[in-house]
């Protein structure tokens, strides 16, 4: 399998003829290899230009792109394309193409023999989560968007390219689905590790999805290059600041898991337990366990003196969180559970708590850190 | 000339008619749709290399269609004399004739499928690694082609009515049936003769365009079929 290599841009200039100004003016950056790097900018920056440079669908006027060390300027466009796999809004699906034919196309491009091809095109279907047996034969206008665009993306990856663009391709499926292939595309770089462009004007997918992200202005120039932690905490200018949007901090919260900070731990008692023999200590709560140890109720110190039984006192937790959610996740359950948030592990058993000082304390090392 | 009705006494009716001179008339049939056939296969290879050659440009596709639209306004009398003194009385005339008039419909229709092909796919098609020619002949021909067979169709329709008045250019098919049977008007079996042909021609058109419901059923894909 083909790892991501580097991308190397070098002084790369665009200017149509007739125009003044450049669409893209001495641009330079390095892609490191196997990293996702967002492009983030308002609509006519020049992003897309700037990335369709890379495969060549625009030549620049000047400057040089290297790939993986080679002169991407030197390859013939249609030989360097097979190579640089691409994924665009709306998955750009042939419509005569059945989904079998759409992924196989890069591959007999590239000469592979019928049987490889057939093999390839089912893995690709398996990677990307739609079944081959069911899907394979049917035409795009019998997908829904989610599924059309992981069609694209499995077009894109079929001939296994070091490389990857990809501009706006979650842009025209609803917040929902979009979520869903954003958390697939960051699972499938977990196995590929391929260098990626993604180009959208979306921040809050640049900070979900991005190793690196560059927030480009006005004929491409770059704002800010770096992490989306550093972003977050130290907007460059007021012009990236402003991009970046109200909620920084909020922002910052989707960059932390649960499991990566430190978890509180509530007083515990199973439901079977006997009321009057629970110690609360310093504690105003009492949090309730069914027999496998998952969450059932909270009980204040008052319910706990009258209650007869711990299956039914206080209130149920109504919103949990797993190891895997963001701390942005938590902030919500908290919110809805009004205190902390119950946390659990792969069972659904308890394993701890967070509350709002954790929280606090994350965006406040956030914030010094970057 | 068949005794039935020398010296124009027995006066047949249709079928009788029909009956009765099958061979010639079945031959006549059978060049009138192989001309009009054969010149629609013609127009379309031409019609499709002027579409793909002017597609792109706006002011190509105005002037390609305006010029096939003109050569359209032409009527076929008038068309045909002026291309008898260049190609002579026969099948060459003919031949050119069609072939203008069938190139309107298709040119045009080219024109409108290979624009209305959705740039975003163009741009995915070379943007995976399709050489140009690819482009053009694996997607955007194939997403047109829907529409230049409903111009062959179209084109095909037009001819088959058009062929019958390059009779007056002794061009091969059932014109010569009507011709004769309105220049002989009030002998015995001129309206037969007339009535034969136009009939002909019209059931002729039907069967053809019954050939292309089949032919879209085959070439056009599942996934653009409406």
């Amino acid at each position: 399998m083909a790892e991501g290599i580097e991308i190397r841009l070098d002084h790369v200039t665009k200017r149509y003829p007739g125009q003044k100004a450049a669409a893209v003016d001495d641009f330079s950056m390095v892609v490191p290899a196997g990293q996702i790097v967002v492009f983030v900018g308002p609509s006519g920056c020049g992003k897309t230009t700037t990335m369709r440079m890379i495969n060549r669908l625009i030549e620049p006027t000047s400057g040089t792109i290297t790939i993986g060390g080679e002169d991407a300027l030197g390859i013939d466009p249609d030989d360097l394309r097979r190579r640089v796999g691409y994924a665009i809004q709306q998955a750009g699906l042939f419509p005569h193409f059945t989904v079998a034919q759409s992924i196989g196309i890069v591959p007999g491009l590239l000469g592979w023999d019928k049987k490889r091809i057939a093999a390839r095109v089912e893995e690709m279907m398996d990677l990307v989560g739609l079944d081959p047996g069911e899907y394979a034969d049917r035409f795009p206008r019998q997908l829904s968007g989610g599924q059309q665009q992981r069609v694209g993306v499995a077009r894109a990856l079929a001939a296994d390219p070091p490389v990857l663009l990809m501009d706006e391709p979650f842009g025209a499926v609803d917040p929902i689905t979009r979520g869903h292939l954003q958390d697939e595309l960051l699972r499938l770089q977990n196995e590929l590790r391929k260098t990626i462009v993604f180009v959208t004007h979306d921040f809050d997918e640049a900070v979900k999805l991005g190793d690196r992200i560059a927030v480009l202005g006005d004929r491409s120039t770059i704002l800010q290059y770096d992490t989306p932690d550093a972003i977050l905490a130290n907007p460059a200018d007021d012009t990236v600041a402003g991009f970046v949007g109200a909620g920084a901090s909020l922002k910052a919260l989707t960059l932390t898991r649960v499991r990566d900070v430190e978890l509180g731990q509530a007083v515990t008692a199973r439901s079977d337990a006997d009321p009057s023999t629970v110690e609360l200590g310093d504690e105003k709560f009492l949090l309730v366990l069914d027999q496998r140890d998952r969450p059932l109720r909270w009980v204040h110190l008052k319910e706990l003196k009258n209650a007869r039984s711990l299956a039914v006192a206080g209130r149920p937790v109504q919103d949990s969180v797993t190891l895997q959610s963001t701390l942005r996740d938590a902030l919500e359950a908290m919110v809805n559970e009004g205190g902390r948030a119950v946390v659990t592990g792969s069972r659904g058993e308890y394993v701890g708590t967070v509350d709002l000082a954790t929280v606090t304390d994350v965006v406040q090392r956030l914030r010094a850190s970057a | 000339m068949d005794a039935n009705f020398e010296g124009g006494a027995a006066r047949m009716n249709v079928l009788q008619y029909v009956a009765d001179r099958w061979d010639r008339l079945s031959l006549q049939a059978f060049l009138h749709v192989s001309a009009v056939v054969q010149c629609t296969v013609l127009a379309t290879v031409l019609g499709v290399a002027i579409g793909v050659a002017v597609y792109r440009s706006p002011a190509g596709s105005a002037l390609a269609t305006a010029l096939a639209s003109t050569i359209l306004t032409i009527p076929s009398f008038a068309l045909l004399a002026l291309l008898i003194p260049v190609f002579g009385l026969g099948a060459n005339t003919t031949v050119v004739a069609l072939v203008l008039y069938a190139l309107l419909p298709i040119v045009r229709n080219t024109v409108v499928g290979l624009a209305g092909v959705d740039p975003a796919v163009s741009d995915a098609a070379r943007g995976i690694g399709m050489s140009r020619f690819g482009v053009l002949a694996r997607v955007e021909l194939r997403l047109a082609w829907p529409a230049i067979l409903a111009g062959m169709r179209v084109a095909t329709q037009m001819l088959m009515g058009i062929a019958v008045i390059a009779a007056y250019a002794k061009g091969p098919g059932l014109g010569s049936e009507v011709f004769s049977g309105l220049a002989n008007a009030g002998s015995a079996n001129s309206m037969n003769q007339a009535l034969t042909g136009t009939i002909g021609v019209v059931i002729l058109a039907l069967l053809l365009d019954g050939v292309y419901v089949l032919v879209n059923r085959f070439t056009v894909s599942r996934g653009v079929r409406g």
